[in-house]
């Protein structure tokens, strides 16, 4: 009975706390710019108010116009369920375990790609065209980063993957992710969130043509991707398993703020990168979740 | 002292692909720079005595690469007024990945060598041969002669990271000579890139193969 209260209240944190992030990265990026900014809570309204909306529907759309944002926001948050959060463990930890976290988020991203194909829209296929191919690199980076993670700890379950810090490789693993993070969640050195000119967008351009819940489920899925995202760097690069459990808590959670605060700065500080030097930037990604492999090998062996 | 100059050594190795991946003629230029001034304090961490010799070469190193080489580029650059865009004949990404696959090669490599023992756990082997290798691409895949001023900056890096292996018993006077060398060669390239630039209106070494009247 407990455990099933504890898995409620998890989902619970997981779906009301997700909208927080982007709400705060406005927050900082209008401070930065020194503009009072939407308020924190912007999310949830938006969620509300395209909650209670009807949704239009293209004669052209079958029911995976529908299915898709939906399977992907489940898939989000069965990936969500996976993760541990810091001292309270994951609420489903099993061997192998990350490699199904991955096949989740890729399973996420699929639905959303072919969902935006089913509008038969040029534009919406020439954004999941963008986000497909950039996400051969950003995915390369993640398996790298965990055979990183699993090559230090000699596991494949998260929890215990992600107890340990990243050790000498951690900054090296630390930079790469949150690169990868910001391709994954379309902020802005590869997709820059508040544009609406379909030619220059990547993701936003693939739910164009959303509209009412579903668009809803789309937007709250990115939310709890972006904080997936947040907390797997974190307890990355941070002991979190080596501390006590409230001081793990805490770190965990200024660990993510600072995430978001930094995603917030960069946003405000640099400009979109040309789309020709976007593979690139993952590549540096990849690259860096190398070393950081190498890193961990060579330590191990030593 | 050793975890020092690692750090120092993998930084190295970092600008390294930062080389290969930057797109503006400026930053290569930068990070050539960078990565001579943190050479040039590596004498300092591997010395225990600091003798005076050893704070001369450092001083001299840091000011020569870090200051002076990147001025000398940076005037001849502005005079002959070329455009910041380096056109590269290796595209960055295969060029960065290269560089990426040189550097793996390289520490596999230094750890088959049969080093002295207290040089096993440095990365000095690895990252030397990781800027040689570096410097050799940057010449290969870039087609400004300012440009492969840099590469062969960095590859002249890699062979001093090299000499550090060295350090007790090669006279530091041998280095101060091969700075030496290095500015001049600088400085003439920068003459030579002037005239280049007025004889072909373009710094594309490509079109010095071509012969004419």
């Amino acid at each position: 009975m407990t455990s099933i209260l504890e898995f409620i209240a998890r989902l619970a944190v997981w779906l009301l706390l997700a909208p927080l992030l982007p709400g705060i990265i406005n927050k900082v990026k209008a401070w930065v710019a020194g503009r009072r900014g939407p308020p924190v809570l912007q999310l949830y309204y938006d969620l509300a108010r395209l909650w209670r909306k009807g949704v239009v529907l293209s004669t052209l759309a079958s029911p995976g116009f529908i299915a898709g944002p939906a399977v992907a926001w489940v898939a989000v948050l069965a990936a969500a369920m996976l993760l541990p959060l810091g001292p309270l463990g994951a609420s489903l930890s099993f061997r192998g375990d990350v490699i199904l976290l991955i096949y989740l988020l890729a399973l996420a991203r699929f639905c959303t790609a072919w969902a935006a194909l089913e509008t038969g829209s040029a534009f919406e296929g020439m954004g999941a065209a963008r986000e497909v191919s950039y996400a051969v690199l950003a995915e390369a980076a993640v398996i790298t980063a965990v055979l990183t993670l699993s090559m230090q700890s000699g596991s494949l379950v998260l929890s215990a993957m992600l107890a340990p810090s990243a050790g000498t490789g951690a900054v090296l693993l630390a930079v790469g992710l949150f690169i990868v993070l910001l391709a994954e969640n379309c902020r802005v050195p590869f997709d820059d969130p508040n544009t609406h000119l379909e030619l220059t967008m990547i993701h936003e351009v693939m739910v164009l043509d959303h509209s009412g819940p579903p668009f809803a489920a789309v937007l709250h899925g990115a939310a709890m991707k972006l904080l997936l995202f947040s907390i797997l760097l974190v307890q990355a690069v941070l002991p979190v398993g080596k501390l006590p459990a409230a001081a793990a808590a805490g770190a965990l959670v200024a660990g993510v703020l600072g995430v978001t605060v930094g995603i917030g700065f960069v946003e405000s500080l640099l400009a979109r990168a040309a789309f020709r030097r976007v593979p690139l930037l993952l590549t540096t990604a990849f690259l860096l979740c190398l070393f950081a492999l190498l890193v961990a090998w060579k330590g191990g062996a030593a | 002292m050793n975890d020092l100059l690692n750090l120092l050594i993998g930084l190295a190795m970092g600008l390294n692909l930062v080389a290969l991946g930057t797109s503006r003629l400026p930053s290569l230029i930068r990070v050539a720079a960078l990565q001579g001034m943190m050479l040039g304090i590596m004498p300092l961490v591997i010395e225990h005595e600091w003798r005076v010799m050893v704070l001369v070469i450092a001083v001299a190193t840091v000011i020569m690469k870090g200051i002076v080489i990147p001025a000398l580029l940076h005037r001849a650059m502005r005079t002959a007024n070329i455009d910041r865009d380096l056109n590269p004949l290796i595209g960055f990404l295969p060029s960065l990945l290269l560089g990426a696959a040189g550097m793996i090669g390289a520490v596999v490599l230094a750890s088959w060598l049969p080093l002295l023992p207290e040089h096993r756990e440095s990365l000095l082997v690895a990252g030397s041969l990781a800027s040689v290798f570096t410097g050799l691409l940057l010449l290969i895949g870039r087609s400004k002669a300012i440009s492969q001023v840099c590469g062969y900056l960095i590859l002249e890096n890699g062979i001093y990271l090299f000499g550090l292996l060295l350090i007790h018993s090669t006279p530091l006077l041998v280095e101060g000579g091969i700075l030496l060398d290095l500015t001049v060669a600088v400085f003439v390239t920068g003459i030579i890139v002037d005239r280049i630039q007025r004889a072909f209106d373009s710094l594309d070494t490509r079109r010095l193969t071509v012969l004419r009247e």
